[in-house]
């Protein structure tokens, strides 16, 4: 049970406090309601690009990351399809530092062209890196371009292209600033060594005065009802024949969300897993393979993906794997097995609990997701999932007609 | 009042800070196995680690002390590999295993609730892994498919060159897999290096976390019943045999977009009097985001997404190395600033300011992971194992505190020096 305080100020900044006295640092995490979806298709990658120039000093602040670390502290950000998220990690004594740096980065950016301009080179390294250098690494977007049609999911939070990032443009920048990073569109998360009626003097002291902006009404286009099977053959100088297939799933609030998320734990959570058991060992037709879920707030993908042992067609495995699919539309699982999923699933969090760190970033991301209590609500939720409901999950999701299948051929084979 | 934003809240210098590391517990069981022991923390969980004297330095054929250490847990005289999986998954716990140079652990993840459930499992796999031939078949098979994966990396490749040209490819810290390796591991070699070096090896147990009431009796009836500790394991010496050329380019890939770059040179191991200094000097170089390195070749040139320097972690000898992928066209500037970097730290003295910086963010991170009693009982194990005691914590924290640029510079003209570096990109 993970306890916290909650208050906004009159900008609209939402406020949460977690005190943890047996610790003796402090986090202070900010999350912005702002993601990859809500780029424009023609400036993909955005929002990525943007997290980089966060860095790049605030209007009254030269330098970002300076005085963090001269008060002892730590700090990172991340950009998911579906929000941005700043975090900083210090001694709790030195926790003011952090609403000083925070707070100016929010009343406003530094602009600095220099900032954009190597920014821009940066962000194509890591582009480069990650998914041009990689074998396979433009397998996810091949994915996302087949599985979306409509809704911005179809694209990376890197971005589609690099051209989009190299075009970015100082205006670009701006626009997108004071459109999402106003107070009224983030939920700033204190943890630690903290007393929540500090952290309010603090947080009036330096968010306070930060104008709200005006209120971003989120419209994105739904993603149409898949009618039939897609598939794209892709050959690359890589090393062996990968198969990846999704299915098109609920999103955060579905009733079934849960029930997918340990359907993806029976597939392929461990070296007990179906998948693993059934395809890596006993037939050995492939040499990894995995189940998961995009996790996103939208409507998501469920995925299965593997790399195939050489010699095995893909046909074959593809086989495999739909035999494995359709069991769980046809059996009913028995209760051990839906203990055992549900079991690893409470220590997971107990796990991710530990730290501060991952408190001060769930409390965020619930209370972004509607009410950052639900965080607690969460083990029973898995709790009550039967098999019955897995069955009727898998039937919903493994229709033929709802699935993606790229087939990533080896160009070395025949 | 109109709130001034320019001028920082005051701050305490992390130097001020009084950092301590909360004492361990230690106990022998009955067969002499050492646990030391870290209890605390607000969750219901538990950490134990097993460290056996199993790691790669102990092998005579290459790669069998990793293939023993992974295939541990596929399968026991009574249970397949399936049932020993399951046997912990099902109660949320998670076993691990990982093979290292003069190490190698089995570390168990669980709900302290279910701790009794699953000791048992990691008893037996300690006294009864068979390594079943079929196992270790498609262990190998998909292992080489996963190298010839990694080969097409140029980060991996370069990883693999770098400790060889430091080491050599028989020393432990230089040798790698290959596909003749794995095509060359037999259950045989498995067993006998399993026999010797875990059912009756040198074990010493870390554990954290909130712990049973009796969790002494059940480690004594579950461990401490064990035949280890029993025999004296010789340790093995390796010569290093470094390389003699210094620089290298390797193509792996023609169409590659970018380069990896690794620059490194000998450093002694912790126990040498410049280590603790020698890190603050890493951390102005090229240790953390707000380094030299970092500043100049990622944040205002653009070269690379990351670019990194540290000290490897090794017990013998450690190596300094200087780390990253750059834009291909860009390789031989990025070289060319690492080395002009090293040259302005050898000829300037660090600015008081910014040396200032480097100790409060060391020592701001230090507080950080010591927070929370895995991070804890981390910290003593990595002592332990390298054999220091927790007079090392509070020297290293004093050098931190009292180093002046003087001697930073003279770290600098002894250590930093582009003749000493081995210098390799691989495209």
């Amino acid at each position: 049970m993970i306890q916290f305080d909650r208050f906004q100020l009159e900008n609209g900044l939402k406020v949460l406090v977690h005190q943890d006295s047996t610790t003796p640092m402090a986090v202070v995490n900010i999350l912005y309601n702002v993601g990859a979806k809500d780029e424009h298709a023609d400036k993909t990658g955005f929002a990525h690009l943007f997290e980089h120039l966060m860095f790049g000093g605030s209007v009254n602040i030269p330098d970002y990351d300076e005085p963090l670390q001269r008060a002892g502290g730590e700090n990172n950000a991340y950009t998911t399809n579906d929000l941005t998220n700043y975090y900083c990690q210090l001694p709790a004594e030195n926790i003011e530092t952090a609403f000083w740096l925070e707070s100016d980065r929010m009343l406003s950016l530094a602009f600095s062209p220099k900032s954009l301009e190597v920014q821009r080179k940066v962000v194509c390294e890591e582009f480069k890196e990650h998914y041009i250098n990689k074998p396979y690494g433009d397998a996810w977007h091949k994915m996302r371009t087949l599985a979306y049609t409509k809704h911005p999911y179809r694209w990376m939070t890197i971005g589609a292209s690099l051209a989009h990032v190299e075009q970015a443009t100082m205006e670009d920048v701006k626009d997108f600033f004071f459109q999402f990073y106003r107070p009224n569109n983030a939920i700033l998360v204190v943890t630690g060594n903290v007393k929540t009626d500090e952290v309010k003097l603090l947080a009036e002291k330096w968010f306070g005065p930060i104008p709200a902006g005006k209120p971003y009404q989120r419209n994105l286009p739904a993603e149409p009802k898949q009618e039939k099977h897609r598939s794209l053959d892709v050959r690359a100088d890589v090393p062996m024949d990968m198969l990846m297939m999704t299915w098109h799933m609920g999103g955060r609030f579905d009733e079934n969300y849960h029930a997918t998320d340990l359907l993806t734990e029976v597939l392929g959570g461990g070296a007990s897993s179906r998948l693993y058991e059934q395809l890596i060992k006993v037939k050995q037709l492939f040499s990894s393979i995995s189940c998961f879920h995009f996790g996103t707030i939208d409507p998501g993908l469920f995925v299965i993906t593997g790399k195939l042992v050489k010699g095995i067609s893909m046909s074959v495995a593809e086989k495999a794997v739909l035999e494995e699919v359709e069991k769980m539309k046809h059996e009913i699982l028995d209760e051990k097995e839906v203990q055992k999923v549900i079991n690893k699933t409470e220590s997971m969090i107990c796990f991710e609990d530990m730290s501060i760190m991952n408190r001060a970033q769930s409390l965020a991301f619930y209370e972004l997701i509607g009410d950052a209590a639900l965080m607690n609500e969460e083990l029973e939720k898995y709790q009550a999932v039967t098999p019955l409901k897995i069955q009727a999950t898998a039937k919903s999701i493994f229709e033929d007609t709802n699935r993606n299948t790229l087939y990533y051929y080896s160009k070395n084979m025949a | 009042m109109i709130l001034d934003r320019t001028n920082a809240p005051l701050i305490k210098d992390a130097v001020d800070f009084d950092i301590q590391i909360k004492p361990y517990q230690l106990y022998t069981l009955d067969n002499g196995v050492k646990v030391y022991a870290f209890e605390g923390g607000a969750q219901e969980v538990m950490l134990l680690d097993l460290v056996f004297s199993a790691g790669n330095s102990y092998e005579t054929k290459n790669w069998v002390a990793p293939a023993t250490n992974y295939l541990l847990k596929n399968g026991t005289s009574t249970k397949s590999a399936f049932e020993v999986n399951d046997a912990f998954e099902f109660y949320g716990a998670f076993l691990n295993r990982s093979c290292f140079n003069e190490t190698a652990t089995i570390s168990l993840h669980s709900l302290t609730k279910h701790f009794t459930k699953v000791i048992p499992v990691v008893s037996e796999i300690i006294a009864d892994a068979v390594f079943p031939e079929n196992e270790l078949a498609i262990y190998a098979k998909n292992q080489i498919q996963q190298l010839t994966l990694n080969l097409k990396k140029g980060d991996f490749i370069a990883n693999r060159f770098i400790d060889e040209y430091l080491f050599g490819i028989d020393h432990p810290y230089g040798k790698y897999s290959s596909e003749t390796a794995y095509n060359q591991l037999t259950r045989d070699d498995l067993t006998s290096f399993y026999n010797k070096y875990y059912k009756e090896g040198e074990c010493t147990v870390f554990m954290a976390g909130k712990f049973p009431s009796n969790i002494e009796s059940i480690l004594n009836q579950y461990i401490g019943s064990l035949p280890l500790n029993k025999n004296v394991i010789e340790k093995p010496v390796h010569p290093i045999v470094a390389a003699t050329q210094k620089k290298y380019s390797v193509v792996n890939d023609p169409s590659s977009v970018q380069g990896a770059i690794r620059i490194a040179r000998h450093f002694p191991n912790r126990h040498h009097p410049d280590f603790a200094g020698a890190q603050v000097l890493n951390n102005i170089f090229g240790g953390f985001f707000g380094s030299r390195l970092m500043s100049n070749i990622r944040e205002d040139k653009g070269y690379t997404y990351g670019i990194h320097s540290y000290l490897q972690n090794h017990i013998q000898q450690s190596a300094w190395l200087v780390s990253t992928d750059a834009g291909k066209d860009v390789c031989r500037a990025t070289i060319d600033e690492v080395y002009k970097e090293m040259a302005i730290l050898r000829t300037d003295l660090v600015d008081t300011d910014e040396l200032n910086l480097v100790k409060n963010y060391m020592l701001g991170s230090l507080l950080g992971d010591l927070d929370g009693p895995f991070q804890i009982i981390g910290r003593w194990k990595s002592y332990i194992l390298n054999g220091l005691t927790e007079e090392y914590f509070y020297n290293t924290i004093k050098t931190v505190r009292a180093i002046q640029p003087e001697h930073i510079q003279e770290l600098a003209n002894k250590y930093l020096q582009e003749d000493d570096f081995y210098e390799l990109v691989v495209y």
